[in-house]
């Protein structure tokens, strides 16, 4: 019996020896170099290529041919649609349609993303920082020079909550710099973290899966189609989360202080 | 102490960060159902606030995680 167990053991102890990082390792397909500006083909980049021509071709063949009874396409379409029309309309108000495209792309992007690095052997880009935080840093200096194109210098005002005394600006302002500077941090992190740790989950779980064998490995691979359900839901919130607090922010340079009465 | 010692303690302190995050998560929930089983019109409004402080608590967990990582890298 002990001879059964030992190749999974090893095997066991080799997948504990290398990094639960290991599989967001990216590695060059097709090394290019544009002025020492390293723009080469690797997975993320062919997986993005396929979630951009995805969400394309099927939301183009859902507008394509509209009928007045939705087909299934469509119906799926129109929901998704009016989900993000929902989340504008609920944190920035009427003004904030003007910035329904970026949040639909954004949005549709990050949930394909999402959801396709779950299938097994492609690759989840959303567990790139770099990928995160080019959107966080989008998104934050979107709404910076939205707050000073509309507001000008009193912009400057959202480090100063409403109805702050005197007194307390010298301990509020630093506070709110903080505050505000962490936003595109936390946003950034927030998914990077919530993909990559959900992968490592899965991976960690198939690896006690394997080296348990037959005759107790079942349980953490009954554990694994668990957490693969857990893992589709996780990728919608955050998709969605990225969207509302991607509005939130927008709105918050849109309606200094929300005096507006959308902000309710 | 072994530097590589070191390394794992503070991996496994990083995690214990998750405690207070299940602490969040738990009466970010527990509240939302209270709430709604005295409103029940209010589960749509409540829900979205809802959904938005789970993501920022959870973000908090993983932060330790980030933290974890980073000492992995660092122990080579």
């Amino acid at each position: 019996m002990a001879e059964d167990i030992t190749p999974f053991k090893r095997k066991y102890e080799s997948a504990m020896e290398e990094s639960p990082l290991h599989p967001f390792e990216l590695h060059n397909w097709i090394p290019i170099s544009l002025g020492g500006l390293d723009i080469s083909i690797n997975k993320a980049v062919v997986i993005m290529w396929v979630v951009v021509s995805l969400v394309a071709v099927l939301m183009v063949m859902a507008g394509s041919a509209r009928k007045l009874v939705p087909g299934k396409l469509q119906s799926m379409a129109e929901i998704m649609v009016d989900f993000i029309r929902g989340i504008i309309m609920d944190t920035m108000g009427k003004e904030g349609m003007r910035f329904f495209p970026l949040i639909a792309t954004l949005f549709l992007f990050i949930l394909f993303c999402n959801l396709i690095g779950l299938i097994p052997g492609s690759y989840t880009v959303t567990s790139q920082i770099v990928v995160t935080a080019v959107f966080a840093c989008l998104v934050y200096g979107l709404s910076l020079v939205m707050g000073f194109l509309l507001h000008g210098v009193k912009f400057l005002g959202i480090l100063v909550p409403p109805g702050t005394p005197a007194w307390l600006l010298p301990l509020m302002i630093p506070i709110e710099l903080i505050s505000q500077l962490a936003r595109p941090i936390s946003l950034a992190v927030r998914l990077f973290a919530n993909m990559t740790a959900g992968h490592v989950i899965l991976g960690v779980l198939f690896g006690l899966a394997i080296s348990g064998g037959l005759l107790i490995g079942w349980l953490p691979f009954a554990f694994t189609i668990a957490m693969n359900g857990l893992e589709v839901g996780i990728a919608f919130i955050q998709a969605y989360i990225f969207t509302v607090l991607t509005c939130v922010y927008l709105g918050d340079a849109f309606h200094l202080h929300g005096h507006d009465e959308h902000a309710h | 102490m072994d530097s590589a010692a070191a390394a794992l303690l503070g991996m496994g302190l990083a995690a214990a960060g998750f405690a207070g995050a299940g602490v969040g998560i738990g009466y970010i929930f527990g509240k939302m159902i209270e709430a709604v089983a005295r409103q029940p019109e209010a589960e749509a409004r409540v829900g979205k606030y809802m959904w938005i402080g789970f993501a920022l608590v959870e973000a908090i967990a993983l932060y330790g995680l980030v933290i974890a990582f980073i000492i992995m890298g660092l122990r080579k």
